[in-house]
């Protein structure tokens, strides 16, 4: 049995195409009024990859993922300086003239902790799209059960869609939240430590959808667990004090970080 | 490995502690090689007791840190360096034990070598300069473990040839020397097999010293040539 998955693993990193940009941060900065969180990152997102971002609390991990949906134009004195370009179109994510509602139209961001609507199981799924403008209920209900598939859920849920969304159990709503999420059809997945409020089943669901998802959507992933980065993610970026220390490919950074700084976080002699 | 140390001061007490049995457990097996290699020279009975009777502790050790290494990975999730220390000293710990199993045979077949006569383990002096080399090897390989010394690890990998050169050359005399008379062939088959005892022990050097290659630079280094594990050294 070794052999052969060893065989396949070779074989599958020779025959693996290469890995296409689908999006790229660009001397990013960010700024909560006058202090800098972001360093002038350089980073690049490969289309229908995993890439997960570890660091300690307070390296800038959250707010990075936020950038990409504009979440901090909600608070004055936010600042951005440099680009995130989204490709194949090549938009600046952060140019002025660029509206975050259509930026968020084109990913999606799954919680920390399940933060479904106060609706129906199908209206949390559904009100992505009624807010699109999608008013036929055929479309709506054959959307709604393709995301509850594609978030595992709707074998659990098909019988029970009117019920309010709060009845379901932890793992249960964050799914929802990833039905949510996928109802849109996102270009890039954005998931902020999207486990770490859940027990350790529903997080391997969590995981076993991640690994499935990448096959059609492009993710990026917070996350302070650094086995799951390991179990989950193809690339992960080490950051420290709003810098980009290390990115590379997980099964490389794991085994042979380059810098010592990332050597450190991970074997956990840094605190 | 680094200069800063755990976090977690029962996982570094872990590691400093595996560590040193590896140490411990090489220091064994060397001393279990040199006393082989002198039956095989003395035919001293009490050392070839002593030799068979040891090789039960070696084994103890292989079993024990085995053991310790599960415990780290089930309870630390050891990464990067940290994991590379621990996957190299389970491979290690294995030749090591395989090692000392060479020195039991090799002790072995000294009492029925000398039964023949004493004069005929003392013909072959390249025997006994090939153990040499391949204490040396072990020495040195351990040296390098304890000090994370990739550039000397190096070193031992170099030494492998030495002794695969004195086997062959053991053979030749062997082959003459039975040729020259029959009656030999009893004790001159059993130094063949010390031989190459002695052969394998370096072989088994040689692995610890790419395991201690792998955990400095994080390079797999069996199966690679002299020459392109060098241009990997020099790479930093």
């Amino acid at each position: 049995m070794a052999a052969v998955s060893v065989a396949s693993a070779v074989e599958s990193r020779a025959s693996a195409p290469q890995a296409v940009a689908k999006a790229e941060a660009k001397g990013l900065s960010f700024y909560y009024g006058d202090f800098r969180a972001l360093k002038g990152l350089d980073l690049v997102v490969h289309e229908e990859r995993v890439t997960a971002l570890i660091g300690p609390s307070g390296c800038g991990k959250s707010t990075f993922l936020r950038c990409f949906n504009r979440m901090h134009d909600l608070y004055p004195g936010n600042r951005y300086e440099g680009e995130i370009r989204l490709y194949p179109d090549n938009t600046n994510l952060l140019a002025p003239g660029v509206d975050p509602i259509e930026v968020r139209m084109r990913l999606s961001m799954v919680f920390q902790k399940p933060n479904p609507f106060p609706k129906s199981i199908f209206e949390n799924v559904a009100y992505g799209l009624r807010v699109r403008g999608e008013r036929s209920r055929r479309a709506l209900e054959d959307k709604v059960e393709a995301a509850l598939r594609g978030a595992s859920l709707w074998e659990e849920v098909k019988d029970r869609l009117k019920d309010l969304a709060f009845n379901l159990s932890g793992g249960q709503q964050q799914r929802l939240c990833i039905a949510r999420a996928l109802a849109t059809d996102p270009e890039l997945l954005l998931f902020d430590e999207p486990t770490s409020a859940l027990d350790p089943i529903a997080t391997a669901s969590i995981e076993e959808l991640i690994t499935d998802l990448k096959k059609k959507i492009t993710i990026l992933i917070v996350t302070h667990n650094m086995q799951q980065a390991a179990r989950v993610s193809d690339y992960t970026a080490y950051m420290y004090l709003g810098e980009l220390i290390e990115f590379g490919r997980t099964d490389e950074l794991f085994i042979k970080p380059k810098n010592k700084q990332t050597e450190d976080y991970i074997t956990g002699r840094f605190g | 490995m680094g200069a800063t140390e755990h976090i977690s001061k029962a996982f570094e007490a872990d590691l400093d502690t595996t560590r040193t049995r590896v140490l411990q457990m090489g220091g064994l097996v060397e001393a279990q090689i040199l006393a082989a290699i002198n039956a095989y020279a003395t035919g001293s009975a009490e050392l070839i007791a002593q030799v068979i009777e040891n090789d039960a502790r070696v084994n103890g050790y292989e079993v024990a840190i085995d053991g310790a290494c599960n415990h780290i990975v089930v309870k630390r999730q050891p990464a990067a360096s940290d994991l590379r220390l621990i996957m190299a000293i389970s491979k290690i710990v294995t030749d090591l034990e395989r090692m000392g199993d060479e020195a039991e045979k090799i002790a072995r077949m000294a009492k029925g070598i000398h039964e023949h006569g004493a004069h005929h383990a003392q013909r072959f002096p390249a025997v006994r300069h090939a153990a040499q080399i391949a204490v040396k090897m072990l020495r040195q390989s351990l040296d390098a473990f304890a000090r994370l010394d990739a550039a000397s690890a190096a070193e031992v990998l170099k030494e492998d040839s030495a002794i695969d050169d004195e086997f062959r050359s053991v053979l030749r005399q062997l082959i003459t020397y039975m040729m020259e008379d029959p009656r030999t062939i009893t004790p001159a088959l059993e130094i063949v097999w010390v031989a190459k005892a002695v052969e394998r022990i370096g072989d088994h050097a040689k692995n610890v010293a790419e395991q201690v290659i792998y955990i400095v630079k994080g390079t797999d280094v069996r199966h690679t040539s002299f020459a392109d594990v060098e241009r990997e050294l020099s790479k930093e």
